[in-house]
């Protein structure tokens, strides 16, 4: 599991492991998800920082300004940490319970990873609200935020559903699904006021 | 000799015969069932009076009694995952099977027996409950932007916040800029919470005045609570099409799928509660049809009428209102509603 990292002089066990290792990690996986593999690495060497940093991302970009706090109608940081974390948890304890062989934190890693499209798409729907509005600049942010979806999906469900036996697959893919057009449903909708 | 080598060959057939028939006598006899009747039904297969056959037809009883006790006794108990997780014990197939019943009810299959045998699952009911309360949420929100493309006047501040306005009006300003009250809870909290409490508080009462009238009547026993989970969250599945549906603003459609999808609904939840209830005297089978039906009825109206508000169709927007309209469409994923003037 380790990455053959490790200086020559050091004990290995004792002293505690280097930042640029673990943020190499997660910039793994990040391609990981990225380029969709059949490959185990999201699922061996399971984290959780990636899903952290990037849900504070997304909230943080969910927010709205809070100058005119009348008119912030936005999901606040914790809503949207609430809706991504409480979703995810869902997600495994109901892919654990039709029969997967995955573990918890394995799910709910790869869950996590998977949002990285959609924080993309994020970060694109915002640069492109800077241009101004109009019907135009809708069609290209629910343009972006489509294949973005799809994308999630599509990698979200090659590594989860090799999990589930094959007469299940669909009942376990179906609430990512769910749970990855909600949150595109906050993204597509967001406007700063 | 030819006659004892036939009485051994025929022996064999009809043990594969009753021993293939014992795993259905043994589903279908565990629960509420007597168990004679699995034994009636492995009984009835073999039509011969030889001496031979009554003592295999003891085995196979001695093995379905066997399979139904080991079936009993590995029912875990409710602290453990398993318990759980055999309620999720459910293929895709058979999911969509119980979802088409649920869309077409037929008045001679009980969606129960017919569809559940014995084996109700959790999934349906709550991921069913889950998709309806978010699209409820989202198409309500498109109506409402939906509507304000047609007419830009209707202007709207949306608000997430509990207690945020507390004091101020806001949310939804009438046509003569009077603010009015605003419902501080966001949608998709309001509509989740309503149809997990409808989904799961009503078969609760239902299960559990069955259960009350069963003592009286003695009869054919009611359905397990899971089984009437089971029953009203998949009679919810129509009403996401009917939702999904309403985001047409013609007014008298939107009655009409409202009403169809009722109809398909309410008939299920009917035909399935006809065959426990019609033994009881009339009073009580009626009143308690017509109670179901109601409320049924009341989770489709207060959908409708807390989601898509119809909107006034058109007035007169006062000119300081106009000037302050936002000029890219406010779109916002939670929009509260309040009791708008409509």
């Amino acid at each position: 599991m380790a990455e053959a990292e490790e200086s020559p002089g050091d004990p290995g066990t004792a002293s505690p492991r280097p930042l640029m290792r673990d943020l190499k990690a997660v910039g793994k996986k990040f391609m990981h998800v990225l380029y969709p593999r059949k490959s185990n690495t999201l699922l061996r060497d399971w984290d959780l920082w990636g899903p952290l940093i990037l849900c504070v991302t997304l909230a943080l970009m969910l927010q709205r300004d809070s100058a005119d706090s009348e008119k912030d109608g936005g999901p606040q940081f914790a809503e949207v940490f609430v809706i991504v974390w409480f979703g995810a948890v869902t997600i495994t304890l109901n892919s654990k319970l039709l029969g997967g062989n995955i573990s918890f934190f394995q799910s709910l890693c790869v869950l996590g990873y998977c949002i990285l499209p959609l924080t993309v798409a994020m970060l694109i729907c915002r640069l492109v609200l800077l241009a101004g509005p109009g019907p135009i600049n809708f069609m290209v942010r629910l343009f972006v935020v489509i294949v973005m979806f799809a994308w999630s999906i599509v990698a979200s469900t090659a590594f989860l559903a090799d999990s589930q036996p094959p007469n299940r697959r669909a009942l376990a893919v179906y609430p990512v699904f769910l749970f990855y057009f909600v949150i595109s449903w906050m993204i597509l909708t967001f406007t700063p006021q | 000799m030819a006659a004892a080598d036939e009485l051994t060959f025929h022996e064999f057939e009809e043990a594969t015969n009753l021993l293939a028939e014992t795993p259905d006598a043994a589903t279908t006899s565990r629960s509420d069932q007597p168990t004679s009747q699995g034994h009636v039904a492995v009984a009835v297969g073999s039509g011969d009076s030889y001496g031979a056959e009554d003592e295999v037809e003891e085995e196979s009883d001695k093995a379905a009694l066997l399979q139904e006790k080991q079936h009993q006794q590995q029912q875990p108990g409710f602290w453990t995952f398993s318990y759980y997780q055999s309620f999720f014990d459910v293929d895709t197939s058979q999911v969509l099977d119980r979802i088409k019943g649920s869309l077409l009810p037929r008045p001679g299959h009980n969606f129960v027996r017919h569809y559940l045998r014995n084996r109700p699952d959790l999934y349906g009911p709550f991921w069913i409950c889950a998709t309806l309360a978010f699209v409820l949420a989202v198409t309500g929100n498109l109506t409402l932007v939906l509507a304000q493309r047609r007419d830009p006047s209707i202007h709207y501040s949306p608000q997430f916040h509990k207690g945020k306005q507390a004091g101020r009006p806001n949310a939804w300003q009438g046509p003569g800029g009077q603010g009015v009250t605003v419902l501080a809870l966001p949608p998709v909290t309001v509509a989740g919470i309503s149809i997990y409490c409808y989904a799961w508080l009503v078969p609760l009462a239902l299960w559990g005045f069955l259960r009350w009238r069963k003592g009286v009547r003695e009869r054919v026993g009611p359905y397990t609570f899971l089984e009437t989970v089971c029953v009203y969250g998949y009679s919810l599945f129509v009403f996401i099409p009917m939702v999904v549906l309403w985001l047409i603003p013609v007014p008298w459609l939107q009655w009409l799928f409202g009403a169809l999808a009722l109809g398909l609904s309410a008939a299920g939840l009917v035909f399935t509660l006809w065959p426990v209830v019609r033994e009881d005297t009339r009073l009580v089978a009626a009143a308690l049809l017509s109670t179901v039906v109601l409320l049924h009825a009341l989770l489709a109206m207060g959908c409708k009428l807390y989601f898509f508000q119809s909107l006034p169709p058109e007035h007169v927007a006062p000119p300081h209102q106009a000037a302050s309209l936002p000029t890219n469409i406010p779109l916002s994923p939670t929009l509260p509603r309040s009791m708008a003037p409509s």
